[in-house]
């Protein structure tokens, strides 16, 4: 891969900038970073190995929350290396020392794995966007079915103020994270927003659904039950 | 735990915690502080607070770590 004009100055620029590396993260940032083409491309190798090595783990150690199965999970393992490696190579004068460069590393094809399973949930997905299985809520929840008739309450509390006190959008991404369990990941994916602005809603939508539920008496005060 | 008490743990949220931008753009360095043998979370109360409420990132730190912890093992 051909370094672009300017870019070794640059790299050099951002090292004497960050703190004292430690030597295994100087070695992989002078190798790469290397006006040597030949010295370059064998890091960039030994890189792209190591991050094939975690993806093909990573993408294992997900499998049972996927629907992703057999090549097809080596598949995004190889896709989530070689996106990574561009990355951290488009990225490499933005690297700081405040971790060990092959953490830092790492996180990209960590990220990336992440990514690319949430995009597959839609191919085949168990639930649709917007199933609203509120009969299915108190199993989410962990509420023990033998108090049923307090279950049920619960139930009957917390759906009416989700449909009373939500905005429609924290209503449609409440349903469809917490009620239909559809993962987090992948609603960002399918509705085009950044992972954060999803959990972001969850917040304040838990926030205000607690609120409610302490108006009414039907929870404590925050804190009350420490007194 | 009455079905109460799981309500109120499902409705709890920590006013320490980041979200998911900050957490995941220190996670590299969280996940070294723990390789290492410090204490990331009293460092980061934040981002262990968000970790610990947030399934995806949770599960990118479990990832990283696992990662970064198996190499350690195998020197």
């Amino acid at each position: 891969m051909a370094a672009p004009p300017g870019y070794h100055d640059a790299v050099q620029l951002a090292r004497s900038a960050t703190r004292e590396l430690d030597e295994e993260s100087a070695s992989w940032l002078r190798r790469l970073a290397s006006a040597a083409s030949a010295e370059r491309q064998a890091a960039e190798r030994e890189l792209h190995n190591r991050l094939l090595r975690i993806a093909l783990t990573e993408v294992r150690r997900r499998s049972a929350s996927t629907q992703v199965t057999g090549p097809e999970l080596d598949d995004v393992a190889h896709q989530a290396a070689g996106d990574a490696m561009l990355a951290i190579l488009a990225k490499l004068t933005e690297f700081r020392g405040d971790s060990r460069f092959i953490t830092w590393a790492y996180r990209f094809v960590i990220l990336e794995v992440s990514s690319k399973l949430g995009r597959h949930y839609w191919r085949n997905p168990p639930v649709a966007l917007d199933a609203a299985q509120w009969e299915r809520f108190p199993d989410r929840l962990g509420l023990d079915p033998h108090q049923h008739a307090e279950a049920a309450g619960i139930l009957a509390e917390v759906r009416h103020v989700v449909d009373t006190e939500l905005t429609d959008h924290q209503r449609q991404i409440f349903v469809a994270i917490v009620v239909d369990g559809i993962p987090l990941t992948a609603l960002a994916e399918k509705l085009g927003l950044q992972r954060n602005a999803i959990y972001k809603v969850i917040f304040d939508a838990r926030r205000k659904i607690r609120r409610a539920l302490v108006a009414k008496g039907y929870l404590d005060e925050p804190g009350a039950g420490q007194r | 735990m009455t079905n109460r008490e799981t309500l109120e743990r499902f409705l709890q949220t920590d006013p320490r915690d980041v979200g998911c931008g900050e957490a995941i753009a220190v996670l590299h360095v969280y996940v070294d502080l723990i390789a290492a043998g410090r204490d990331a979370a009293d460092r980061y109360p934040g981002v262990a607070a968000h970790l610990a409420a947030c399934g995806p990132c949770g599960d990118d730190f479990a990832g990283l770590l696992a990662a970064v912890t198996s190499e350690q093992a195998e020197g």
